[in-house]
């Protein structure tokens, strides 16, 4: 494991950001950002992961510092928590628009939603 | 007075979640304006008011005062450190800095959030649920003062969010074809954006284990740049200069922010891309990843490159809102040039490195009121001519003397003429450059001062004088309250060059500004250690 999992995260980004930018078709685009968005929550998940660790959770009779020597780190998960309902956001904000342009122009391809220059 | 420092946050949020409540009250629909203007200018009102405060503390010459606030009061255990045996106090909140730097920008914020929800009242009267709009526009204005408000780097890149989602909102706030399009590639570019600032985030913390911005500061200096710290950096710095549209990232920006409604595009250019991009690009490089070299040549090269493809594009422009829009990322690269040759000067002349760094900072203050000031203005045109063609303009001041007398104040501000506050602040990032020996630099800074006044001259000779046109002739001036909010800009483009030069507000505001961006690291790990004052 060790290296070829962060590899795997990194593909997967690479992945999303080759939809986000090469793809023509909105709903591929959308699928993009959900790609990119779970490479990334992925790799906050893994920082805090520890091989065979226990749950951060203090069981009775333990001291703290037996915890802290065995334990995943917690606070990568309370953030993927955070950055889950940004993406969540951020991706039903992204399909709404994609509705309204389906509304007005009748596609989703990129190609033919073209009045703006660039 | 410090505990007050989250309200700054807290009322334009809450206030946010109060218009659309308001909304669905009967007969509340059409008082939401009056609470958004309300709840900013109680804002303002609070910010200037922390200022004075936390200014009556600061000592002469000495560094000024730093507030910190942790949220929740979770602000941290005391430990006993095994290798010391000493208490000390683990960071383990969130934690709200009040600053030099940071009461400076909440003050520009909350100023020119102000400015343009006075303009807004009129100005929107022509779409529907507007109270859409105070929604949004407030929560974008929180989310801004949030940024520049945060201690740790994930609350930086929670408040961003915020601030970005909302404003894809607003971009789209027309629903016509070229504002959806607009606001999808926009949104589009902003999550590759984000997605990068939060990898960059991911390996910061794995490196360091910390998420304050201080103890992020004080382990990265151990750890020097070794490979994973640039490619963390390079992360940070390339989604961040993405959010800024700095060249060559810069190509959603044309078409988002002149899609915008005007006060929108007025925000958005004025202080989004300042806020999100060269503000948290200035408190990432002196107060996290540390002056280094590589860092200050990254930023020296997005500054000239922004400044002279941004001159060249704007200058070709006949659409009034794409000239301002390219003429922005022009003027961003101005403050990032002058942040990078502070970076690279700051570890052997500490005093040239402060008037870059000054100028930078006042060059963000003016920039923020003329180019507002001249968003407003062409919403004004626009509604009136129904055009945003400079050719189909002529002889406005004769017809709209309000208007067009403050897009004459905008357009002499931008293009550097004195009196007015953009000659201020370029001659001094053109005269400190020259003093740092960077002789090339300082050519290319005033080639393109040249570029920009010629590109003014266009504006003001095309739109502003001549003989009207049919679409003109027909035009009447906007509303009192579209004028007032051009006026308080006006007003300060007019007075701000001298004011914030010399005396009283360069002591309390621009100077302890400069100064807690150049202390960076080390003013803030001094706070967070001892857990505030």
């Amino acid at each position: 494991m060790g290296i070829a999992i962060y590899m795997l995260t990194f593909l997967l980004l690479l992945i999303g950001v080759y939809a986000l930018v090469a793809k023509k078709n909105l709903v591929r685009i959308i699928m993009g950002i959900a790609i990119l968005e779970y490479a990334v929550n992925l790799l906050l998940v893994l920082v805090g992961y520890r091989r065979d660790g226990t749950p951060p959770i203090l069981p009775r009779g333990q001291t703290a510092a037996e915890l802290a020597a065995r334990a995943v780190d917690p606070l990568p998960q309370a953030l993927v928590l955070t950055s889950i309902v940004i993406g969540l956001s951020v991706t039903a904000l992204a399909v709404a628009l994609a509705v309204r342009l389906y509304d007005k122009y009748g596609t989703f391809d990129m190609n033919d939603i073209r009045n703006l220059r660039g | 007075m410090k505990e007050l420092v989250p309200v700054l946050v807290g009322l334009p949020l809450g206030a946010a979640f109060l218009v659309a409540i308001l909304a669905h009250v009967r007969g509340g629909a059409r008082l939401t304006g009056a609470l958004a203007t309300l709840a900013v200018a109680a804002n303002l009102a609070l910010g200037i008011g922390l200022w004075a405060a936390a200014a009556g503390q600061d000592q002469p010459g000495a560094k000024s005062a730093v507030w910190t606030v942790w949220a929740g009061r979770w602000d941290g255990q005391t430990e006993l450190d095994q290798a010391t045996g000493q208490q000390r106090t683990r960071p383990i909140g969130i934690q709200l800095v009040w600053d030099g730097l940071s009461r400076f920008m909440v003050i520009v914020v909350s100023f020119v959030a102000f400015a343009v929800i006075v303009f807004s009242g009129a100005y929107m009267r022509r779409f529907t649920t507007v109270w859409l709009f105070h929604t949004l526009f407030l929560l974008m204005t929180g989310a801004m003062i949030g940024v520049v408000l945060a201690g740790d780097l994930f609350n930086l890149y929670v408040f961003i969010e915020v601030a970005a989602m909302a404003s894809y909102g607003l971009v789209a706030f027309g629903t016509e074809r070229e504002e959806l399009e607009a606001a999808f590639k926009y949104l589009v570019l902003g999550v590759v954006a984000s997605s990068f600032i939060l990898v960059g985030i991911a390996i910061l913390y794995s490196l360091t284990g910390q998420l304050n911005m201080a103890r992020v500061a004080a382990a990265l200096g151990e750890l020097g740049t070794s490979p994973a710290v640039l490619l963390a950096a390079g992360c940070l710095l390339g989604g961040l200069a993405l959010k800024a549209a700095m060249v060559p990232f810069h190509s959603w920006l044309p078409d988002a922010h002149p899609s915008a409604p005007a006060p929108i595009s007025a925000m958005l250019s004025g202080l989004l891309i300042k806020t999100v991009g060269v503000y948290a690009i200035a408190r990432l490089v002196f107060g996290v990843l540390g002056v280094h070299a590589v860092y200050a040549n990254v930023l020296i090269a997005l500054g000239v490159s922004s400044m002279v493809v941004g001159m060249l594009l704007a200058l070709g422009q006949w659409d009034l809102k794409r000239l301002l829009a390219y003429s922005s990322i022009s003027q961003a690269g101005y403050m990032i040039l002058a942040l990078g040759v502070a970076a690279s000067l700051l570890p052997h002349n500490r005093a040239l490195a402060g008037l870059c760094a000054f100028g930078a900072l006042f060059h963000l203050f003016n920039h923020a009121a003329f180019k507002s000031l001249l968003f407003l203005c062409s919403g004004s045109i626009e509604q009136a001519t129904g055009t945003r063609q400079l050719r189909e303009m002529g002889g406005l001041v004769r017809r709209m003397p309000v208007t067009g007398w403050c897009c004459r104040i905008g357009a002499l501000s931008i293009a550097g003429v004195p009196p007015f506050n953009g000659f201020f602040s370029k001659i001094i990032i053109i005269v400190a450059l020259a003093l740092a020996g960077r002789v090339v630099l300082c050519g290319i800074a005033a080639a393109v001062a040249v570029g920009t006044l010629l590109m003014y001259v266009k504006v003001q000779r095309y739109a502003l004088d001549g003989q009207p046109g049919p679409r003109v002739a027909a035009a009447r001036e906007s509303h009192w309250a579209m004028g007032a909010g051009m006026a308080i800009l006006a007003a300060v483009c007019l007075l701000a060059g001298v004011a914030l030069s010399v005396g009283p507000l360069k002591e309390h505001l621009l100077g302890p500004a400069g100064e807690a961006l150049l202390g960076g690291a080390k003013l803030a790990s001094g706070v967070a250690m001892g857990g505030g004052q």
